[in-house]
């Protein structure tokens, strides 16, 4: 069995039986991840490009290191190091790169829509890791899958994503995804951060935390991105750490079997309590764990389709 | 699939395992040493089925693991399907221990191949023996099995299907005409 497309941009229309795959390979690579030695031979003589335009840390060192235990031979590309800064075009960047053969590239660019514009100009497997507020689908393969693994199953699972939805590629490929694996999905965040229209997307709104809490079997806390402008839609980060900021005494008051995740980076006291980042309801580090087996998976299946 | 000889039965199969049994404890000087690890599918019913006669015979289990081998295969770029990679299973320590690598054919001796690099990213054994159900020649690989249940001399265009009460129903082992696609 192998993936419906050879590039893997967004979850949007994804096939239920492509996320299945990728969730079930991404387990072999788990047990990959515990061994002694933790690499294996299956990508030897592919080359991947890692192209990053937008700052980044566990998503570009995820995807490295996923690369270099599945043998392949990785370059890394940023734009504070190279001629883009020179003034030389996204396209031309690109075909330069292409000429250099190249197997699969995976891309992070400010802009919506950038994978895509690259699966027309070049020959490559694509990967989307986040491009602009559209979708970042390996984060939320790796969430599907570290949920999948507390819960056995995300079919018919409650899980809220709670934050600055509007800003999130995270959120985004998080529903599409959930959605197609038959979970009920809901947001809850201020009204300025809940996109207009989003309930037509199958998504309930909720503008309480505590009812989002007592109703959810997990909850998916975003960044408060105050990069994107986020600080605008809020009056203060102390504010919204009073109406949405996640506390242990808000989670042993309403529901104490609650499994809380974290894209990262964390802002500690305004999206979540230090208690709860660091406490028993968590699986911050397990997901940066499972990132890279997922990631692994998803370069395997598209890297040895023929 | 279009069968020309049922090579063995049921009875033969429980047969050839007894004995495979027996040689591998006598090779190793008993069971104490070795550890046994099933290439999946087939391979890993087999090495049960060989772990559970070693308890009989010798009163010692010894551990037991499964090895999936698809992420060491040299043939991804030549293979027209994408095969579907499974997990390993191996939770004791190898380093230092006498592995019986167990699968069910050897035919090119590639899967073989592939088996000795994961293993060596596991550990470091003592001493890696390759035991098989059946040895049907065509080697591409200088790979020689040092147990071997049935030595089945095959043209190119037939294949052996072992199959086994665990996944298809039946013990048997049978001799088919096949379509040319190299395992």
């Amino acid at each position: 069995m192998s993936l419906s497309s050879r590039h893997l941009l967004g979850l949007y229309g994804v096939p239920k039986e492509d996320i299945q795959l990728i969730l079930d390979t991404a387990t072999t690579f788990r047990e990959v991840l515990e061994r002694p030695i933790k690499k294996v031979p299956t990508l030897q003589g592919k080359t991947i490009v890692n192209l990053f335009y937008e700052n980044s840390t566990r998503t570009r060192i995820s995807f490295e290191l996923a690369q270099k235990r599945l043998s392949a031979d990785t370059v890394n590309f940023s734009t504070s190091t190279s001629s883009a800064k020179k003034g030389e075009s996204f396209k031309d960047t690109v075909r330069n790169i292409e000429a250099m053969k190249v197997d699969m590239i995976v891309v992070r660019h400010q802009s919506a829509g950038v994978p895509y514009f690259l699966t027309r100009i070049s020959k490559a497997n694509i990967i989307n890791a986040g491009d602009g507020l559209h979708e970042h689908p390996t984060q939320a393969l790796l969430d599907m899958y570290s949920i999948r693994e507390k819960f056995g199953t995300l079919k018919g699972l409650n899980v809220c994503i709670v934050g600055d939805i509007a800003h999130s590629r995270v959120a985004m490929s998080n529903i599409f995804g959930l959605k197609t694996m038959g979970a009920n999905v809901s947001v809850c965040g201020p009204s300025t951060m809940i996109p207009f229209g989003i309930e037509d997307l199958g998504v309930k709104v909720c503008k309480n935390i505590d009812e989002a809490i007592k109703n959810n079997d997990v909850l998916n806390v975003l960044r408060i991105q105050l990069e994107r402008d986020a600080g605008s839609r809020i009056p203060s980060v102390r504010e919204y750490h009073n109406f949405f900021g996640i506390t242990s005494e808000r989670l042993e008051k309403n529901n104490k079997n609650i499994l809380i995740l974290h894209p990262g980076p964390i802002n500690r006291g305004v999206e979540l309590s230090s208690e709860v980042a660091d406490g028993p309801y968590q699986i911050i580090l397990d997901q940066v764990t499972n990132g890279v087996a997922v990631r692994m998976a998803v370069l395997y299946l598209l890297g040895t389709m023929n | 699939m279009d069968i020309k000889a049922k090579i063995v039965d049921e009875e033969g199969l429980r047969r050839t395992i007894t004995r495979l049994a027996h040689e591998i404890i006598e090779k190793n000087k008993g069971s104490k040493n070795i550890v046994l690890i099933g290439m999946r599918t087939r391979g890993e019913f087999i090495a049960e089925r060989i772990k559970n006669k070693i308890k009989e015979i010798d009163n010692y289990e010894p551990p037991f693991g499964v090895l999936d081998v698809t992420l060491y295969r040299d043939d991804f770029r030549t293979r027209l399907k994408q095969p579907e990679v499974s997990v390993t299973n191996i939770t004791f320590d190898i380093n230092e221990k006498d592995v019986i690598l167990i699968d069910d054919v050897l035919y090119t001796g590639r899967t073989a191949r592939a088996a000795l690099d994961a293993i060596m990213d596991l550990g470091r054994p003592n001493t890696i023996q390759l035991c098989v159900l059946v040895d049907r020649g065509h080697r591409e690989m200088p790979i020689k099995a040092d147990f071997v249940g049935k030595n089945i001399p095959t043209s190119i265009n037939e294949e052996i299907k072992v199959k086994l009460k665990e996944i298809d129903g039946e013990d048997s082992i049978y001799l088919v005409n096949a379509p040319n696609n190299k395992e």
